[in-house]
């Protein structure tokens, strides 16, 4: 019994054979699981009583799967990693879960994340930090940091995730698999706790992108609960990906790549950005036309801030919910107010406290003009010179992050002003609701690092393609995560 | 009265009619029992969007339209944040950057006077909970809960209770109209702010507004904009006008005063931003067109019309006006061929006192136009006096059977000669004396003779029939 590090696609094939079946997957899944627990501590729940379906043709039939814990399950507790909610149990299912367990899929664990997805650590959730498979001292990143890490693990091949600014695709990176988040209202976001709704997208996190086509084939759909949702229906993902990219044109943005921006570079970023240009390199050599372009670095400069200002103030709107009156623990207090006041005091950490100030100032009616309305200018302008790039190229390619996973007690990383950029830049992707996938390149001391390919809104298809071309070049498709050691 | 000019603005919030609410599929119909009428979306739980009603946009469309209002080029929703326990979502999805209708004007009668009311603006949004409060606890009905509302915003154009009651009257007649609300204040469904503030009759700048929020009866807001008219200017008489702050206020509707809640200083900012997850969308030439094309004829429309083409008085068009089934049920009957004077007195006298008595619409009632033509028909083709009119009316409407039953049976009036002649000759045949003293030149015993014969005939003869056959018989 060693299966979970398969494919989709040969689990399928073995379970329409007969070579296993939908009970012996779950069991397997579910061991790896409470294996992957005790290490990682990536699960909010373990679902122990998950039972078998039935197989049919649609691929995702009887194989396990994860969730993250922000997306609404029916009678399955679901915290978004809150204390606020620790005890919620919905009486609806997301969407997307929806669409999933329709497939056949079957649902195994409920994955930890930064609280509401409110960070990019993992260390945030309610049920305390999650471990990187590869390096238990280092952080999976976030905030789908139980997704990533369980998908690195083998617990199954695909886990969903949700991204606001990059929490899909920086997991990802830092724990050497696939994460791709579809342009904005492919995938319904009915029933997904909402960060900043004009930045929240579903998706998925897999090891290879094949896999990530097969799911997100299964999630999307325009859904009458969410108006922001359109009729993908003529798109099918993983019926496109033929891996023909001869004649296809990338390119990557020099104030982001180039190490001459970045004077006090350590070791990591130096060979991770190496390592980025020899994947270029080696990309053209399949026909891929890739140059290299300039954008005004002012305007790249803004962004960290553009994203800090639209998402605390969409999140403190969307949280305020949260009030332990319908449902959450109820709060103390002599009355009403006091009583909403306690339960927010208690329930939230003291990052996301933070962040409802920032948001709450930035809303006020003398301040909206000055950061908010700016803000949502200067993300139009990022947008519009991403969609110029469109015009002439397929794709933008860039690499994440400046390196490998940081350190969970953080002390050894220290994080300088102008790596910024190269840290948040996936953001753009959520500003202009962009498809936008992320898949490994290589390692740095035994630690895996990744690359992202972000096109235009609507083709998913194309940026899943190049993507598959190119992880064709290299050899970590479909890799498990296997502990360094260290010094 | 006052001494002083009084200015008054009103916000008129009224709910309306839908099969579902305004962002949810959660059922939109009055509900006496508490939570019956809720979908996740209205309890605002976690991952819950919203999904806009478009026949919600249609009528606040047709609304911006009849208040001559501008339109946006765009639908957009904003969020109005702030905490309140009947507030599920911790905002309310509202209009603020672009509501439905800005600047708008509308005349209105006050006293038999059109004046023009000026709208600041009119936007669509969703209501919230509905709380019940009692001794040492508070109660959260969530029916209300995304029951759409418009929100009128009149500028500070009105002078006194009587134009502002006149405002509100007209356009909850509007509203009735077009079968937008049914506008009854009896069921919550409209609920109205004041603002009055006073100045010396000359002056140019406004004096010091004081609001009273959430007045739910037209005679309440009556009341209250009158307590706050004399308060203020007891005040300003006293010299004493800088005690008159900018605040807002509640009407206790036992004293018939008004009471103290916040100041200015502790207004709550309510940190509006467009809701993400309603995506703006172009309202198109075209559909503002057949919206336009189905706004009915409105209550003054209809007034002016049947006092200049149909020669009724101001009064009587007033009353068929006053609810849009009396002007349409009024209408029918001119459109069979009743003669419009004769219809409106049959409605305003008969059938609205049946009705009203019966406590009835004038859907239920039983005669329709056409049955009201088969008396009004033998009524001017003499078969029927108008006693007998209302006889078979009130006849016709017990017994559940159409009038002409009682036209052609032995309750209809004698009109038959030769009948008539034989019961006048047997009444004469028994009043030699009176005959007599007639013909000596009492003269006013004709009418005992008429007297007779309705007597004998319990009110059935003919009457004109009767005078003519008497005439001959006694000369």
């Amino acid at each position: 019994m060693n299966n979970m590090h398969k494919t989709i696609v040969e689990l399928h094939e073995m379970l329409k054979n007969k070579e296993t079946t939908s009970a012996e997957l779950i069991k397997e899944s579910l061991q790896k699981s409470h294996e992957v627990q005790e290490k990682c501590n990536a699960f909010v729940s373990i679902l122990d009583d998950a039972e078998a379906k039935e197989i049919t043709d649609n691929y995702l039939s009887g194989i396990p799967f994860g969730i993250k814990d922000n997306y609404s399950t029916k009678d399955i507790l679901s915290t978004g990693s809150s204390n606020t909610l620790k005890n919620y149990v919905p009486f609806f299912n997301a969407t997307a879960v929806e669409n999933l367990l329709k497939a056949g899929a079957i649902p195994v664990n409920k994955t930890v994340l930064d609280e509401f997805g409110m960070g990019g650590t993992g260390t945030t959730g309610h049920t305390g930090p999650v471990h990187n498979p590869w390096d238990l001292t280092r952080s999976c990143a976030g905030s789908s940091s139980g997704s990533a890490c369980a998908v690195a693990s083998g617990v199954y091949p695909y886990a969903l995730g949700s991204d606001t600014g990059d929490s899909i695709r920086k997991p990802a990176a830092y724990c050497g698999i696939v994460g791709y988040k579809p342009t904005y209202g492919m995938i319904s976001r009915y029933g997904l706790f909402p960060f900043a709704s004009s930045l929240d997208h579903c998706g998925v996190l897999t090891r290879s992108v094949m896999d990530a086509a097969l799911v997100v084939d299964c999630m999307k759909g325009q859904d009458e609960k969410d108006m922001t949702s359109w009729d993908s229906s003529n798109i099918h993902l993983a019926a496109s990906l033929d891996g023909k990219v001869q004649g296809k044109k990338l390119c990557y943005i020099k104030e982001i790549c180039d190490l001459n921006n970045y004077p006090e570079a350590n070791e990591e970023l130096k060979k991770h950005l190496e390592n980025f240009h020899k994947v270029i390199e080696n990309f053209k050599s399949q026909g891929v036309e890739i140059d290299e372009v300039s954008v005004d670095k002012n305007l790249l400069d803004a962004e960290p801030s553009v994203y800090v200002i639209l998402s605390c103030a969409e999140a403190t709107s969307n949280m305020s919910n949260l009030t332990g009156i319908i449902f959450g623990p109820r709060g103390n207090g002599k009355n009403v107010m006091e009583m909403m006041m306690d339960h927010r005091t208690h329930g939230f950490s003291p990052l996301i406290k933070r962040r409802f100030v920032i948001g709450s100032y930035i809303l006020q009616k003398e301040n909206q003009e000055r950061y908010f309305k700016n803000a949502g200018r200067v993300r139009r302008l990022l947008v519009d010179t991403w969609k110029n790039l469109f015009k002439e190229y397929d794709a933008v390619i860039l690499p994440v992050g400046s390196g490998p996973a940081k350190h969970l007690d953080g002390d050894k990383d220290v994080l300088t002003k102008d790596t910024a950029i190269l840290e948040e830049h996936l953001q753009i992707g959520n500003f202009g609701g962009f498809p936008s996938i992320t898949i490994p390149d290589g390692f740095i001391n035994g630690l895996p690092v990744g690359i992202n390919i972000t096109g235009n809104v609507y083709d998913d298809a194309n940026v899943l393609n190049i993507a598959y071309a190119l992880e064709n070049t290299m050899n970590y498709k479909n890799q498990i995560a296997k502990e360094v050691n260290h010094e | 009265m006052s001494k002083y000019k009084a200015v008054i603005g009103l916000e008129m919030h009224c709910e309306l009619k839908s099969n579902s609410k305004v962002f949810s599929s959660g059922e939109n119909s009055y509900n006496e029992t508490p939570n019956s009428n809720v979908s996740p979306v209205d309890m605002g739980f976690p991952g819950i969007l919203p999904v806009v009603n478009k026949k919600c946009v249609h009528d606040a469309l047709m609304m911006s339209m009849i208040l001559n209002c501008t339109q946006p080029e765009y639908m957009y929703f904003d969020r109005k944040n702030y905490y309140y326990p009947d507030l599920p979502k911790g905002y309310q999805i509202s209009q603020n950057t672009e509501p439905v209708g800005i600047n708008g004007c509308i005349q209105i009668e006050v006293n038999d006077k059109r004046i023009p009311v000026k709208i600041h603006d009119i936007h669509l949004e969703e209501d919230a909970a509905s709380l019940d409060h009692y001794y040492a606890t508070s109660c959260i009905d969530y029916n209300r809960a995304g029951v759409p509302l418009l929100e009128l915003v009149t500028e500070p154009c009105l002078h006194s209770a009587d134009e502002a009651v006149a405002f509100l009257e007209h356009m909850r007649s509007v509203y009735k109209y077009c079968g937008i609300s049914e506008a009854d204040t009896k069921k919550g469904q409209i609920r109205c702010d004041v603002n009055v503030s006073i100045m010396d009759e000359e002056a140019t700048e406004l004096g010091t507004k004081v609001e009273v929020k959430n007045i739910n009866s037209f005679g309440n807001v009556y009341d209250a904009i009158n307590y706050e008219i004399e308060r203020q200017s007891k005040l300003k008489d006293a010299g004493r006008y800088n005690e008159v702050e900018q605040e807002t206020r509640r009407f206790d509707e036992e004293s018939g005063t008004t009471i103290h809640m916040r100041s200015k200083v502790d207004a709550l900012d309510y940190k509006y931003f467009v809701d993400p997850n309603l995506p703006k969308y172009k309202i198109t030439k075209e559909w503002l067109a057949e919206i336009r094309k189905e706004i009915p004829l409105l209550a003054l429309e209809r007034k002016d019309k049947y006092i200049s083409e149909l020669g009724l008085s101001n009064y009587d068009a007033s009353v068929i006006v006053k609810e849009k089934e009396y002007a349409e049920y009024f209408e029918e009957m001119v459109n069979i061929g009743i003669d419009a004077k004769t219809a409106s007195n049959w409605l305003t006298t008969q059938i609205l006192g049946e009705i009203n008595r019966e406590n009835i619409s004038l859907k239920e009632f039983y005669l329709t136009p056409t049955l009201i033509k088969q008396i009004t028909d033998a009524q001017i083709k003499g078969t029927i006096s108008s006693k007998q009119a209302k006889e078979i009316f009130l006849k016709a409407l017990e017994e559940k059977k159409e009038p002409k039953t009682y036209i052609s049976s032995d309750n209809a009036q004698i009109s038959d000669k030769a009948e008539l002649e034989k019961i006048i000759d047997e009444i004469l045949k028994n009043s030699p004396s009176q005959i007599e003293q007639y013909k000596n030149g009492k003269t006013n015993l004709f009418d005992y003779f008429v007297g007779q014969v309705m007597k004998n005939t319990r009110g059935k003869a003919n009457p004109v029939l009767t005078k003519e056959l008497l005439n001959i018989k006694l000369k």
